[in-house]
């Protein structure tokens, strides 16, 4: 089995210029076709930006060709396939937090970020609508799920993806850097690494997490996307705060080989969860 | 306050030092050429936060890039001379000394009735005077040196040692500050001497605040970071008359920290509902 070998794009976008942006991702789609890559990610709003506020009505677009800086990233889709960030308004005039995965020219899945932090610095729900779905999709190299930043620190939508069939996570972040109490390395930065080796190591599945780094206003975006594999292990990542294309070979075959020796997923009662999930829903 | 407790507020205040220092040395080589700028402008007090702040922006941008100003008034302590010529020496740093004596005096003798409090104001606005202009020459940007301490007590003068374009000390605590300046090798005499706005004989922070940085920043870091009410702090140990004194004076100088208030009359208001970063379009 070929290994799939996966780009981690951790770049810098400019805050609502979506043309810079889409060169930047172009930049990146150069570089990562040299490295023979199958598969380009990029961070959370990697085409607009994070805080953008009241700028979301600007930038926002659809997933179609009728965009330019989309019709971009769909004609790179035929050399590569490409997870992409932006903010999407739909035909009722809604904004969504998204990532699409593209391949081939075509929109392969839409993820709409199911939970959106508002709170301490976060303040995402004051524009955004709700994402209303978690799913796995399928991909020419296997069934993957996409969730963005706030997703995954709820449990609850990668073991949704998992149970659909994710054996390859993508998280896409935009993460703001905080805590300076731990030794070489940001409390934010150890958060989330913890958390997505737990999550690889207890779906037996690779889980890919792209950060973006820079600063908008003071927030540092602290980078340091990962690879871990189906126990657990990381198998490669970024430096903290800079720009960074990192390749990793991914051996999908890893997978069965995990779950052969731990059977969690063929183990796994969601009959059970669904049950008392909805005894407890119906006690509230 | 009991041995324990100390030590478990004081883990709350733990930084890694030079994890901080890169990130600072990140933040101020973005934050100011993102927006076009190569240079900046820094007043050096002879105190340890705008030594930090000078070792910082020193290393984010190049030495050559940083113009430090003295801006000494007849009644500043030599030492505070002395020590900002420190780091200027120690970082090879441009500079430039600048009297503001002829500068403010003129309107102390026309308001004979000023007291210390509003003199030490009025040189702190005319240092910010010298900065703005300066940096407005050299085309750079203004370096806040603020710590997080004096932004919440209050203790700082609004638009004058508060004024600044970026500032990398503003979520630091005062004792993480000097954590900081030892990992930097600020010159020893700037950590160890007491902290002091300088801005009459004899002044000294803890002096005029009635408590040491250490306790103050145990205090708020609980209070502000770890989210205690003042109840809270007061069963983990603190006296309440300090916690109650804290917490006002952080209320009541929230002012120093927003904008003038603006009345809402239309339905997009600047300040409440016109919600841009600065760093927009850049």
């Amino acid at each position: 089995m070929k290994p799939l070998t996966v780009g981690l794009a951790q770049v810098y976008p400019k805050l609502g210029d979506v043309r810079a942006n889409c060169e930047l991702h172009m930049q990146f789609v150069e570089r990562a076709v040299q490295h023979k890559v199958d598969l380009l990610v990029f961070p959370e709003l990697s085409l607009t930006g994070y805080a953008l506020q009241d700028l979301v009505r600007e930038v926002a677009m659809r997933p179609t060709a009728e965009h330019p800086a989309f019709a971009s990233m769909l004609d790179a889709s035929r050399r590569l396939d490409l997870v992409v960030g932006f903010a999407e308004v739909d035909e009722r005039g809604r904004f969504f937090t998204s990532a699409a995965y593209v391949s081939q020219g075509k929109v392969a899945h839409l993820h709409r970020k199911v939970y959106l932090p508002t709170y301490a610095l976060f303040d995402e729900g004051r524009y955004c609508d709700l994402g209303e779905s978690v799913r796995a999709f399928d991909t020419r190299f296997g069934r993957f799920g996409i969730l963005i930043c706030e997703d995954f620190w709820h449990a609850s939508p990668p073991y949704l993806a998992w149970l659909d069939g994710a054996d390859v996570m993508i998280f896409t972040s935009a993460s703001p850097g905080r805590g300076l109490g731990y030794e070489g390395k940001l409390g934010s930065s150890r958060f989330v690494e913890t958390v997505n080796q737990a999550y690889a190591a207890l779906f037996g599945s690779y889980v890919i997490h792209v950060n973006r780094c820079g600063f908008e206003d003071g927030l540092n975006f602290w980078g340091g996307s990962t690879a871990f594999n189906p126990d657990g292990d990381l198998i490669a990542q970024a430096p903290y705060f800079e720009e960074a294309l990192v390749v990793a070979e991914l051996d999908l075959g890893q997978i069965r080989r995990t779950r052969t020796r731990l059977p969690l997923l063929r183990d796994e009662r969601p009959e059970v969860t669904l049950r008392e999930l909805q005894r407890i829903l119906s006690d509230r | 306050m009991v041995k324990e407790k100390i030590m478990t507020t004081d883990a709350k205040l733990r930084i890694d030092p030079e994890l901080t220092r890169d990130v600072l040395k990140h933040f101020l080589r973005d934050e100011i050429r993102k927006v076009g700028f190569e240079k900046a402008v820094i007043g050096l007090s002879g105190g340890i936060d705008s030594a930090v702040a000078c070792y910082l922006v020193a290393q984010a941008i190049g030495p050559q890039n940083v113009l430090a100003l003295r801006l000494p008034y007849k009644t500043s302590a030599p030492d505070s001379l002395t020590h900002a010529q420190m780091v200027i020496d120690a970082l090879g740093v441009p500079s430039d000394t600048i009297d503001i004596t002829p500068m403010v005096d003129p309107l102390f003798e026309r308001l004979p009735d000023m007291d210390a409090k509003r003199k030490g104001n009025v040189m702190a606005r005319q240092r910010m005077i010298v900065w703005y202009d300066r940096s407005a020459a050299i085309g750079g940007l203004v370096i806040g040196t603020s710590n997080k301490t004096e932004l919440l007590l209050g203790y700082g003068t609004l638009f004058g040692d508060m004024a600044a374009a970026v500032n990398p000390l503003g979520d630091l605590y005062k004792t993480q500050v000097r954590v900081l300046a030892k990992h930097l090798d600020v010159p020893q005499p700037i950590i160890d001497k007491a902290p002091s706005a300088d801005l009459w004989i004899g002044q000294t922070d803890e002096g005029e605040l009635g408590l040491t940085y250490a306790e103050a920043d145990r205090l708020l870091v609980l209070l502000v970071d770890e989210r205690y009410t003042p109840a809270e702090a007061i069963d983990a140990g603190f006296n309440r008359a300090l916690v109650e004194r804290v917490w006002r004076m952080v209320r009541v100088n929230h002012f120093k920290r927003r904008g003038p208030i603006i009345a809402k009359l239309s339905s997009r208001t600047i300040g409440v509902d016109f919600n841009y970063l600065r760093d927009w379009g850049y």
